[in-house]
Formats: C-alpha cells, sequence, structure tokens
C-alpha cells in the first residue's frame, strides 16, 4: 500500500470516530404520542404482532380473524420468539428502530423501553375514547405507565397459585390440605410426600430459580419487599424469611435440589407427575391441557406466611414508536384490549384476560381444578417488582440465591452481599 | 530429501526491477472482498474499539469515559474465570486433531470396506444442527433421567448433576464441543493423506518398516500442515465458544451455572444483551480480539518449528 491510501484510511477512521462521537444523545421526541382517530373501515395496511407465547397464538389468531371482519384490509402477521431470546431480538429492534408495529411487553422491560422513547403512548386512543383504563386491574394498569403517561393497557393477568397432583398425594396416602393453609403445613405436607415416595422419585413440592413464582411471593407473604424506594429489601429479617423457606423446603427433602431442578424444571417434575405441588402462575393452565394429569389437578391458594399474598402479572400490547402503520396498529391495539377480543382470550382459557368481567370464562375451562383461586388472589396481588433495569437486579438474584438455597451459605450472608450488589445496580439506573 | 533435489532458482535480473504501476486495475479486482471485510469486519473493529471507551445507552448513544470500562473488567474476577473456563474448552477441543489424526489414517487402510459409510458417520455431527445436538446432549447430561449417569451407574460411578454442577458443566459442554469437531478434522486430514504419495509407503515396507513405524515417520509428518491448519482453526473457534455453551446450558435464568461456566463470549453476551452494559461488552470484544491475535501469533511462530513443508 502506498503512502498516500495509507494516510487517507487513518484520516478515514478518524473522521468516522469524531462522526460516531457526535451521533451521541437520544432524541427527544414529545412523550404525547400521536394522535389517533379510529380508522376507516377499508384502511389498507400490513402490521407484524410479536408475541413469545405459542400457546396462546391460536387465540390471537381468533382476536385477529374478529378484527379483520372490522378492517378486512389491515393484515396482521404474529410473529413468535421464544421468551428466552424475544429481549435480545427486541432490544436490537428497538436500536435500529426497526421494532414490530405491535410487540408484547411485560413489567420488568417496560420502563427500559418506555423511557427511550421506543413505544407509542396510548394517550391518543384513550381521549378518542378507544380503550378505557379504568377497565383493567388498577394494580396492573400502573405497571405500564411511566412519569404519569399511559403506554398500554394489560392485556391478560396472571397471579401465583400452588398446582395440585391429586392422584400424587393419594398415592402417598395424604390428605388434600385446604384453602386456608399455612407454611408450616406445606412444608410438612411437602415433606410427608417426598417420604413416602421416595423409592420412585417423586417429590411433594419444588422451588427453583423463578422469582416471580417463588421467593418473591414468600418475601410478600412474609411481609417483605423485595424492592422498596429504589432499595433492595432482600437484606431485611422478612426478606430473609421468604428466602429461608425455600432452602428450609430444600434441607428437609421436601424438594428436589436446585441442581435437579436445573436439569429438570419444576413445571417437567409436575407434568411428568413427579411432583405433588407446584407453585405457578396462572398461564400454566396452557401447559396442561390435554396432558394425561389434567383430571388431578386442583388449585389452592398459596400458603398464609405472616399475610397472604402473591404476585400479579400482566403482558401489555405495546405500539412501536418507529412504527410506520401506527394508526392500524393503536386500532389493533384498542381491538385486543376491548371487550370482545378479552372475551375470547378467555374463553380459550390460556390466560386471564385483564378486562374486568371476561374472566369467568377462564375459570370455568377446566371446572374440576377450581381455577377461581387465580381471580381471587387478585384482592390481596402485591405487582411484579421492577425497575427501569430490572433484568440488571435479577441477574443478580439468579447468581447470589442458589447458594442459599443450597444451604451452602447461611441465608443472611447471601442477602447481605445481594443487597449490597443489587443496590449498587440500582443507583446506576 | 533435502540434499539432492534442490531446485535451481530461476537466474534474477540484474537490476532491481522498478514496481511496476498497474493503476486502477488491481484495485478493482480486490474491491468485492475488500470492501467485504472493510463493511463488515475492519468497520466493526474500529467502532467496537470506540464503544469499549464510552458508556452506551442500551438503545444506542454513547458518552466517553476513558479506560473505566477496562478498569472494571480488569478488576472483576468474572474476566478470569472466563479466560480460564475458554482456554480449558479450547484445550479439551483441540484433542480432537489426533484423535482425528488416529481415525483418518484408519479410514484409509487400503481395502477398508465401507470406509464411505464410516467417512459419513464421522461427519455427520459437523453437520447436524447445533441446536438440535445441544438439546439431545443435555437429554443425555440429565442428572436424574439421562443415558450417561444411567451408563456411568453400571460400573458403579455416581455421575454428578453434569450440565448444573460448577466445574462439571464446562467439561460436558467441551466434550460435546469436541465430539462434534472431529468429523471436520477427519475429512481434511483425509484430503492430507491422499496427497501423501503411496512410494513412500511401499518403500518404508521394503525396507522393513513395521505400520507403527510408517504411522509415526511418514503419516504423521506429511500431515503436519494440515493439523497446524486445523490447531489455528480449533483455537479461534475455542475462544468464540457461545452457542454451545448457550444451547447445553441454558441462559443464567435457568441455571446458576453458568455463571461459573461462562467463556468469553458469554461474557460479551451477558453483558451486552442481558445487563445492558454495552461499553463494557465492547470491552470484553477488544480482549478476546487481542488473546485470539496473540494465540494466532504464537502458532504460527511455533509452526515454523514442527510443520512439514516441502
Amino acid at each position: 500500500m502506498n503512502n498516500f491510501s495509507r494516510r487517507s484510511l487513518l484520516l478515514g477512521t478518524l473522521g468516522a470516530m469524531t462522526a460516531l462521537a457526535a451521533c451521541g444523545g437520544g432524541s427527544d421526541s414529545s412523550a404525547e404520542g400521536s394522535e389517533y382517530t379510529e380508522p376507516a373501515a377499508d384502511l389498507k395496511a400490513q402490521l407484524t404482532y410479536s408475541v413469545w407465547d405459542q400457546t396462546q397464538v391460536a387465540a390471537l389468531e381468533q382476536n385477529i380473524a374478529a378484527f379483520n371482519e372490522k378492517y378486512p384490509g389491515i393484515e396482521v402477521a404474529i410473529s413468535v420468539t421464544p421468551f428466552a431470546q424475544y429481549w435480545t431480538k427486541l432490544q436490537t429492534q428497538a436500536t435500529s428502530d426497526t421494532l414490530p408495529d405491535l410487540f408484547w411487553m411485560n413489567g420488568p422491560n417496560f420502563q427500559l423501553y418506555a423511557a427511550n422513547q421506543k413505544i407509542d403512548p396510548i394517550t391518543g386512543p384513550v381521549e378518542a375514547g378507544a380503550i378505557t383504563p379504568a377497565n383493567y386491574p388498577a394494580a396492573l394498569t400502573s405497571l405500564y405507565s411511566l412519569d404519569g403517561v399511559q403506554f398500554g393497557v394489560p392485556k391478560d393477568m396472571d397471579t401465583i397459585g400452588v398446582w395440585v397432583n391429586k392422584a400424587v398425594f393419594e398415592q402417598a396416602g395424604v390428605d388434600v390440605p385446604g384453602e386456608d393453609w399455612t407454611w408450616d403445613e406445606f412444608q410438612s405436607v411437602a415433606q410427608q410426600i417426598s417420604q413416602k415416595l421416595q423409592s420412585q422419585g417423586i417429590y411433594g413440592g419444588a422451588g427453583g430459580m423463578d422469582g416471580q413464582t417463588t421467593y418473591y411471593n414468600t418475601i410478600f407473604e412474609a411481609g417483605g419487599e423485595v424492592i422498596a424506594d429504589g432499595k433492595s429489601g432482600y437484606h431485611s429479617p422478612q426478606g430473609q424469611e421468604g428466602i429461608g423457606f425455600w432452602a428450609d423446603l430444600i434441607a428437609s427433602g421436601g424438594s428436589p435440589s436446585i441442581a435437579q431442578l436445573t436439569d429438570t424444571t419444576a413445571d417437567q417434575w409436575f407434568t411428568s407427575g413427579k411432583l405433588g405441588m407446584y407453585w405457578g402462575g396462572s398461564w400454566f393452565r396452557a401447559a396442561l391441557a390435554g396432558t394425561d394429569i389434567e383430571s388431578d389437578i386442583v388449585v389452592l391458594p398459596l400458603p398464609k406466611g405472616t399475610q397472604q399474598a402473591t404476585v400479579i402479572h400482566g403482558v401489555a400490547n405495546m405500539v412501536a414508536a418507529n412504527s410506520a402503520n401506527k394508526q392500524a396498529a393503536h386500532a389493533l391495539q384498542a381491538f385486543l384490549a376491548g371487550e370482545q377480543a378479552q372475551q375470547q382470550l378467555g374463553e380459550a382459557g390460556s390466560v386471564i384476560p385483564a378486562y374486568t368481567g371476561t374472566q369467568t370464562a377462564f375459570a370455568e375451562s377446566m371446572p374440576e381444578a377450581n381455577l377461581q383461586v387465580f381471580l381471587d388472589a387478585v384482592e390481596y396481588a402485591k405487582p411484579l417488582p421492577v425497575s427501569a433495569n430490572t433484568t440488571a437486579w435479577n441477574e443478580l438474584e439468579v447468581k447470589y440465591l442458589p447458594d442459599a438455597f443450597s444451604g451452602t451459605k447461611p441465608v443472611a450472608e447471601v442477602t447481605q452481599e445481594l443487597a449490597t450488589q443489587m443496590d449498587a445496580a440500582l443507583t446506576k439506573e | 530429501m533435502t540434499t539432492t533435489t534442490q531446485p535451481v532458482r530461476a537466474p534474477s535480473s540484474d537490476k532491481p526491477k522498478k514496481p511496476r504501476r498497474d493503476g486502477f486495475w488491481p484495485w478493482l479486482f480486490v474491491a468485492p472482498l475488500g470492501i467485504g471485510i472493510a463493511v463488515f469486519y475492519l468497520w466493526p473493529i474500529v467502532q467496537t474499539a470506540w464503544f469499549s471507551l464510552t458508556e452506551f445507552g442500551v438503545f444506542g448513544g454513547t458518552t466517553f469515559t476513558g479506560l473505566s470500562n477496562y478498569q472494571e473488567l480488569f478488576s472483576n474476577g468474572d474476566l478470569y474465570k472466563a479466560i480460564g473456563n475458554t482456554l480449558l474448552y479450547t484445550a479439551i477441543v483441540l484433542l480432537n486433531v489426533p484423535i482425528a489424526v488416529v481415525v483418518a489414517s484408519l479410514l484409509n487402510t487400503p481395502g477398508l470396506r465401507g470406509a464411505s459409510v464410516y467417512r459419513v458417520l464421522y461427519f455427520l455431527p459437523y453437520v447436524a444442527m447445533p441446536t438440535a445436538v445441544a438439546m439431545v446432549w443435555r437429554i443425555i447430561f440429565n442428572g436424574d433421567f439421562g443415558v450417561l449417569n444411567r451408563v456411568l451407574g453400571w460400573f458403579g460411578i455416581d455421575g454428578p448433576y453434569w450440565i448444573s454442577t460448577p466445574g462439571a458443566a464446562i467439561v460436558a459442554v467441551s466434550v460435546v464441543g469436541l465430539w462434534s469437531s472431529i468429523g471436520f478434522s477427519v475429512i481434511v486430514l483425509g484430503a492430507g493423506l491422499k496427497q501423501i504419495p503411496p512410494e513412500l509407503y511401499e518403500a518404508a515396507e521394503l525396507d522393513g518398516a513395521s505400520r507403527w513405524r510408517q504411522f509415526r515417520s511418514i503419516t504423521v509428518p506429511l500431515l503436519t500442515p494440515s493439523i497446524a491448519f486445523l490447531s489455528v482453526v480449533t483455537v479461534i473457534a475455542g475462544f468464540q465458544l457461545f452457542d454451545m455453551l448457550y444451547a447445553v446450558l441454558g441462559t443464567t435464568n435457568m441455571n446458576a451455572t453458568v455463571f461459573d461456566s461462562m467463556s468469553l463470549v458469554y461474557l460479551f453476551y451477558q453483558a451486552g444483551f442481558v445487563t445492558n452494559d454495552k461499553g463494557l461488552a465492547a470491552a470484553v470484544a477488544m480482549v478476546v480480539l487481542v488473546l485470539v491475535a496473540v494465540a494466532t501469533a504464537i502458532q504460527f511462530r511455533l509452526q515454523k518449528k514442527w510443520v512439514h513443508v516441502d
């Protein structure tokens, strides 16, 4: 290479780096969102709709078929990405402003996208009367507002309960507990089943590394908080009690070890008939449909600690700020949030629709199982703990807590470490 | 061999040639490749180097922060753990080369029946979909219900929970990596074997050399160019370990053992896409770049000592 071209390459590189540096800083688009009027029935548009749950696709297709009766010219393509990869993909799409027109959002990730102007608020549709936030559980609606601006309403909701396999109880000769049971009862029943059915490798209960279905609930039930006022709630007596619950369960043999639960997750133990009681979300209903054990299932509320509690969460449909078809996308968003679509979603039985009054279909979808428990739980439910960069401290939870659950380190030592690290992550936000 | 058949160099012209000016034509011909490399490799490297000196917003936007990402990276134990895991993985997967040398020369045995069937069998793992392969291995490794522990049980060995025990997990992933890379090496070495003139073996036989002696003194030395190529490629691929780890062990949310078994590229993924610290991720990427460059440079230097070139 001659001297000239080498110099020009260097210059080019330098110039490019300066240009890059100048690219810093986000744009300050208004948070008010676009104006919205209901589109004309003959509007032609193509929309992509990204979701992560394959089991809900059938119900969503019914929703979209109904939507197309009203707007035959709007084509909707559903794209399913498994949950683990969904967020990586969404982040890449958001960075390059190529987000799908409409996409599922959850509590832990919402603030990140809303604060960075990636979502078009629903201010317009609400003013136009297409969406009425008061129709959904208030705790959930608040999860999707940031600085007083509402970005979406929940399409579904879920609470946590204990899924019981009656066949396992029968086999062990243990009675299924009543609905007003306590932590002590749960621990002793789990232990009894595990002992009696040890030879068959069947366990009574199971922990796991998913906070939403396990330790968040016990922390709330102990009267504690996972996160409060931007601080970690783990290193408090209540936080330790909530974590200790699972450490005790594993230590007593009432649950498989953390290593076993990593190889085969609690829901897999349960669906293969090797687990008596599974702490799981209402969404688990869809996974049970059509399995051998479906007829043996009954649901109990979570056993009571210092107080009764459960974690509530729900997914919301969001319109991308970069969407080329915002009007059509908002129309679909409003339709999916409306009573007709919500009723359909509930009848499909995979999830509980969030629209007040459409939930009974869910409860009746598995009449023997007493799914009503999940609806009654809304009364004492607490929203899923989130912050602006939730995934950063979620990582810390899965990094530190296994040592407490497996008993390699005392609970207090682990919560101390976790709380220190988590507070540091929270101040960075 | 070198004493008798030294080729005679063509006599060089008396004057040193002037460098010829070919104008823009050569540049035009390399342009398709050159532009591709510049756009997809060189430019991203420059960008990443710059990003590693900044705090990078989750969705873009950078603030210059000097060397603080590197400071954090080098003071944090994760980097050293990741380097250790990556080296361990690479070392185990490198075993595929000697194994493949033996397998390839066995396949090359004259008169072997069904050699192509064996070749296909060895090559299958390499062409199989990595994620599907990983799923099957996950089931094999399952601590309670897996085939591996069942078989070990017959010999009275109580196998660990392979994918959820720190230490065992990275070995498990390495074994899968080793298993899936043998096929490719066998094919490359098989091609190398075809290049060895059969006269050499005939001559050796006349001199009374045993099969083992032929293998040691003819096969291996003449295969060294292929062996060198394979070890460079394996080391580079080893430093880029991610997909196998991710597919076999799962994410940190599913398996806390991943924290102890992280490779360098997994560390990059974790910082970039999970904890949203993209500046730190860029710093990790730069460290990987430097390490691969150093490892490859060392290999090329060493190769001069042992690789046989005609």
